[in-house]
């Protein structure tokens, strides 16, 4: 279905609207600023760029509370149906998903500052590298679904999502079997731990991001189900 | 064009069609109103028509008991069926099936009578009571359900029109559910009304769906949303799209439908 989010016969409610989404899309381009960031000041023991990250923090949660207000204003004046229905439900919940996202991005960061001062890491920096990018992609590719409509990009990334947990499960099996090996490592490798259990987390609320863009397109709740059934409920359409 | 058409999901009793339209074509002179539409109303539904204005959907609900036939130059073609006769029939009594299937209007329409008239009008011309005691209590009855009986029961006897106007509506449904009808066809019922008299004959709609079928035209989609189980979208003398409320609210199917409820027609 073509949506003519342009034609609608209020202008004011067209601004409304157009207001919400863009705000949402700044939210998500702050977030994903943050991740890379994030990761950036991580790998490059980059404290100045860590301490950024956290600065951040505070405009995304403001940007949560402003879009959530625009929300339920326009809930209670305009009595949207359909298409902005969906949207402002959407939206209410993509930015919680995001909120959270910004908090691991800072999260990533602060245990990027306590592990410089500990002295440098000697394991898990490419598979740092390389879970952060798929993830960064993730929710770069969500957002994009979202501003564009495209429910298929939005299930492609949560087939992505798999692969990324899969990636995660087996990076934490060799930190393990390195603590084993290294007992003196331990505290370090926990904080490496809880980094990549930040980028998988990123990687899942980047999922939800997309059964949030696939029910705004179709109409369709997806959530909890395999990326399979999502793509074999899209088909069905 | 192509009618997206659910039937609502099966409870424990399979829902059973109270009127069927069959491919109902209305024309006003050489003008066609509605373009063939098949339509069922089911038992003790609400279900709301919908649509903009010219769409045809006054037109097809006031079909439903041959109130078009009152209009000069009107003509239907296909069939409408109540409870599987068809209502165009030689041996159907207009008056007994206008009596079946009762109408509110838009503007409350009191006759310059007592309130106690205008209920008791309908039951005395179908001599549907036996005797002032049996007349009293259909009265009183037809009031009560019409959620009107508290505010009028000591002035029983004053003109109807002197109620203010959401009374006045809520004394015409009591008026149109006194003669006991099986279907009520509601015009706009409530584009007269203020929010608090509109209101009250929402759940007065709430109530009489149990007991009633019920088919309601509006221009205010909130109030399709609230009171009706289904809502059917006309266009231009078509029906575009009938489904589940909440699914043509949050969901529809058609991108007409669509463009109409979110208010992007035209």
């Amino acid at each position: 279905m073509v949506f003519n989010l342009g034609k609608h016969s209020s202008s004011q409610f067209n601004q409304e609207m157009e207001a919400i989404r863009s705000d949402l899309l700044r939210m998500g381009g702050l977030v994903e600023q943050q991740v890379s960031d994030a990761l950036e000041s991580f790998l490059q023991a980059d404290s100045a760029l860590a301490q950024q990250v956290q600065q951040v923090e505070q405009e995304v949660d403001e940007l949560e509370k402003h879009i959530d207000e625009e929300c339920a204003r326009v809930l209670a004046l305009r009595q949207p149906a359909a298409i902005d229905l969906r949207t402002i439900i959407a939206v209410s919940k993509c930015v919680a998903d995001l909120e959270r996202m910004g908090d691991k991005a800072a999260k990533i960061a602060k245990l990027g500052i306590q592990l410089n001062e500990e002295g440098s890491l000697t394991t898990g920096q490419v598979e740092v590298r390389h879970i952060g990018e798929r993830v960064k992609t993730m929710l770069h590719d969500a957002l994009d679904a979202f501003a564009r409509f495209d429910a298929h990009k939005a299930v492609a990334v949560a087939v992505a999502d798999n692969d990324v947990d899969a990636e995660y499960h087996s990076a934490m099996r060799s930190l393990v079997t390195f603590m084993m090996e290294d007992p003196r490592s331990i505290t370090r490798v926990l904080k490496l731990m809880s980094v990549f259990r930040a980028l998988e987390r990123i990687g899942d609320h980047s999922g939800n991001l997309c059964e949030q863009v696939v029910y705004l397109v179709s109409g369709q709740d997806v959530r909890h189900l395999s990326p399979a059934d999502m793509q074999a409920l899209l088909e069905q359409r | 064009m192509n009618t997206t058409q659910n039937t609502q999901p099966a409870g424990l009793q399979a829902p059973r069609a109270k009127m069927q339209a069959q491919d109902v074509r209305v024309f006003y002179g050489e003008h066609q109103a509605i373009k063939g539409i098949d339509l069922e109303l089911m038992e003790n539904e609400v279900i709301a028509f919908i649509g903009p204005s010219g769409c045809g959907k006054s037109t097809f609900l006031r079909s439903f008991n041959r109130m078009n036939d009152t209009i000069e130059g009107c003509r239907l073609e296909g069939r409408i069926l109540l409870d599987g006769e068809d209502i165009h029939a030689a041996d159907m009594d207009v008056v007994m099936l206008r009596a079946r299937v009762g109408m509110v209007f838009q503007k409350p329409n009191p006759f310059p009578k007592s309130i106690y008239d205008n209920v008791a009008y309908g039951p005395r011309i179908h001599g549907l009571a036996r005797g002032r005691g049996d007349l009293d209590d259909r009265v009183e009855d037809s009031l009560r359900r019409a959620g009107l009986w508290d505010e009028v029961k000591d002035r029983l006897h004053a003109p109807g029109t002197g109620l203010s106007g959401g009374q006045q509506q809520r004394l015409c449904i009591a008026r149109a559910i006194a003669v006991s009808p099986e279907v009520i066809l509601m015009d706009e019922p409530c584009s007269a009304l203020d929010p608090i008299a509109t209101a009250k004959v929402e759940e007065l709609i709430a109530e009489l769906s149990q007991q009633y079928t019920i088919a309601i035209v509006t221009h205010s989609m909130q109030q399709a949303a609230r009171v009706s189980d289904r809502t059917a979208y006309f266009h231009l003398g078509e029906l575009i799209e009938v489904n589940a409320t909440d699914k043509v609210f949050t969901h529809p199917q058609n991108a007409l439908t669509e463009a109409y409820i979110t208010g992007r027609f035209g």
